[in-house]
C-alpha cells in the first residue's frame, strides 16, 4: 500500500489536493494511505519551497499548486 | 463512480487559441463602447443635464465595466506568464547569490513567481534553509505582494500605464533596498529557533510537463480565482469614488492629502497598515480622492503600505521571525515607502 502524504498548512488548495488524491485512489481501485503533514517544522523536513507538496513513499513528486488529475494518477499508480 | 468516457478528449491547443483570439476581438469592440454605453443609460434617467448625480452615475457606469474588463485582462496575462515560473526554480536561481545582485534579482522575480499568503511560511523557511540569504528571501518577500497583479491592474485601469510602471519601479525599489538593508543588519540570529534548526537540502521535484494548453488553463484559473475575490469590492470601491467624484469639490483634499501637507504621507502609510483585504476596493476610491486635491505620491505611499505591510501577514510571519526581526521589517518597509511618497511628492508637480 502506498503512503502519500500531503504538505500544506491547511490552505484551500491543500485540502483540495487532499481530496484530488483520494479521489484517483479510488478510480484506480488503489488503497492508499493518506496523511496530511501540516505542521510548518515537518513540512519544511521535505525541502519543498512551496505547498501544497505531494509525497508518495518518501518521494517528493510536486511542490506548488494544485497538482492535475492525470499527474495524481501517475503518481499513485507508479 | 462514473468515469469520464475514454472517447472524451480535452479541447485542442487551436481550437483554445482560436477561442481566445476571438474573446481579445470581443473585448476590444466592447471596450470601445463602454462610455458612449454608459452615457446613453445615465442619459435615460431623469436627471437634469450636469447635475451631481447624473456625474456619479456616468462614471459608475463606465468604470465598473471598464476596471473589471482591464482588470480581467492584465490577471490574465499574469496568470500565463507565471506558468513559467515555480518558487523551486525561483529558490534554484538564487541560492548561494551574493547581496546586492541577488536582492535585485529576488525582487524581480517576486513578481512574476507565483505566490499566495498562505504559502509565505515554507517559502520563507524553503528559501532560508537551502542557503538563500535573508536579506535576499525578504526582497522576495516584500515584493511578491506588494508588485501584484490586482494592484498592477486597477492602477492601469484608473489611473493609466504610467502610474502603473511608476509603482512598479518604486515597489522593485523598496524591495531590493529594504531586503539589503535587512542583509546588512545580519539579523539570522532573530529567527525562530526551529528555523535555524532546519537543514533539509532541496527537494529535486521532477518537471512536469507543462504544456500551451495548461498556460492557457491557469490564465483563465487567475482570473475565476482572483477576479472572482475581489469583484465586489472593486464595484463598491467604484461606488464610494462615484460619489466622491458627483458630490466633494474639486481640490477638497488639496489641505490635508495635497502635496503641502508633508505629514499625509507618513499618516498615509501608519492608516494603510490596518486595511488589508479591501485593497481592491480601497483603489477606486483612492483614485477619485485624486482628482480632488490628494497628491499622487501620498496616494501611491498609501496602497503600498495597504498591500505590504498586512496585519495578517505579520501574523502569519511571526512563526519564523522573532518579534523584534518583525519590528525591523516593518520599521524598514515603512520607511522605504514614506521615502517613496516624498520623493515622488517631490518629483511630480
Amino acid at each position: 500500500m502506498k503512503n502519500v502524504k500531503i504538505l500544506g498548512s491547511g490552505c484551500k488548495r491543500c485540502m483540495d489536493t487532499a481530496a484530488m488524491a483520494e479521489a484517483e485512489a479510488e478510480k484506480l481501485g488503489l488503497a492508499i494511505e493518506l496523511e496530511k503533514v501540516t505542521d510548518y517544522a515537518d513540512i519544511a523536513s521535505y525541502g519543498i519551497a512551496a505547498t501544497p507538496g505531494v509525497v508518495v513513499d518518501g518521494k517528493v513528486v510536486h511542490a506548488g499548486g494544485l497538482p492535475r488529475p492525470e499527474d495524481m494518477a501517475r503518481w499513485l499508480k507508479d | 463512480m462514473t468515469a469520464t468516457p475514454a472517447t472524451r478528449r480535452p479541447p485542442s491547443t487551436a481550437l483554445a487559441l482560436a477561442g481566445l483570439g476571438l474573446a481579445l476581438v470581443l473585448w476590444v469592440a466592447i471596450y470601445g463602447q463602454l462610455q458612449g454605453t454608459a452615457y446613453y443609460v445615465v442619459s435615460l434617467l431623469p436627471l437634469a443635464e450636469g447635475s451631481h448625480a447624473q456625474e456619479a452615475l456616468r462614471f459608475f457606469f463606465y468604470d465598473v465595466p471598464k476596471v473589471l474588463m482591464l482588470l480581467t485582462l492584465v490577471v490574465f496575462a499574469m496568470g500565463v506568464v507565471r506558468s513559467f515560473f515555480s518558487p523551486d526554480k525561483t529558490r534554484a536561481l538564487l541560492s548561494g547569490r551574493h547581496e546586492g545582485l541577488g536582492n535585485m534579482l529576488a525582487a524581480g522575480l517576486g513578481v512574476f513567481t507565483p505566490f499566495c499568503s498562505c504559502s509565505a511560511v515554507p517559502l520563507f523557511v524553503g528559501f532560508v534553509s537551502a542557503g538563500v540569504p535573508l536579506g535576499v528571501t525578504f526582497s522576495f518577500l516584500i515584493a511578491a505582494p506588494m508588485v501584484n497583479e490586482v494592484a498592477l491592474g486597477l492602477l492601469f485601469a484608473l489611473l493609466g500605464w504610467k502610474v502603473a510602471l511608476t509603482y512598479l519601479g518604486f515597489g522593485l525599489a523598496v524591495a531590493i533596498i529594504a531586503g539589503w538593508v535587512i542583509g546588512q543588519l545580519h539579523l539570522e540570529g532573530w529567527l525562530e529557533e526551529w528555523v535555524r534548526k532546519v537543514r533539509s537540502g532541496t527537494a529535486v521535484v521532477p518537471d512536469e510537463t507543462v504544456t500551451l494548453m495548461d498556460r492557457l488553463q491557469a490564465g483563465w484559473t487567475a482570473v475565476t480565482d482572483i477576479v472572482g475575490r475581489v469583484w465586489l469590492w472593486v464595484i463598491l470601491g467604484i461606488a464610494i469614488g462615484a460619489l466622491i467624484h458627483g458630490y466633494v469639490p474639486a481640490d477638497a483634499l488639496a489641505a490635508i492629502m495635497g502635496r503641502e501637507a508633508w505629514w499625509s504621507v507618513p499618516a498615509a502609510v501608519l492608516l494603510g497598515v490596518p486595511m488589508y483585504s479591501n485593497a481592491a476596493g480601497i483603489m477606486p476610491v483612492v483614485e477619485a480622492l485624486l482628482g480632488k486635491g490628494a497628491a499622487l505620491g501620498t496616494v501611491l505611499a498609501f496602497m503600498m503600505s495597504v498591500i505590504a505591510l498586512s496585519l495578517p501577514e505579520m501574523i502569519i510571519l511571526r512563526k519564523v521571525l522573532s518579534r523584534k526581526l518583525i519590528a525591523v521589517f516593518v520599521g524598514v518597509v515603512a520607511s522605504g515607502i514614506i521615502a517613496v511618497g516624498f520623493l515622488f511628492n517631490a518629483l511630480f508637480n
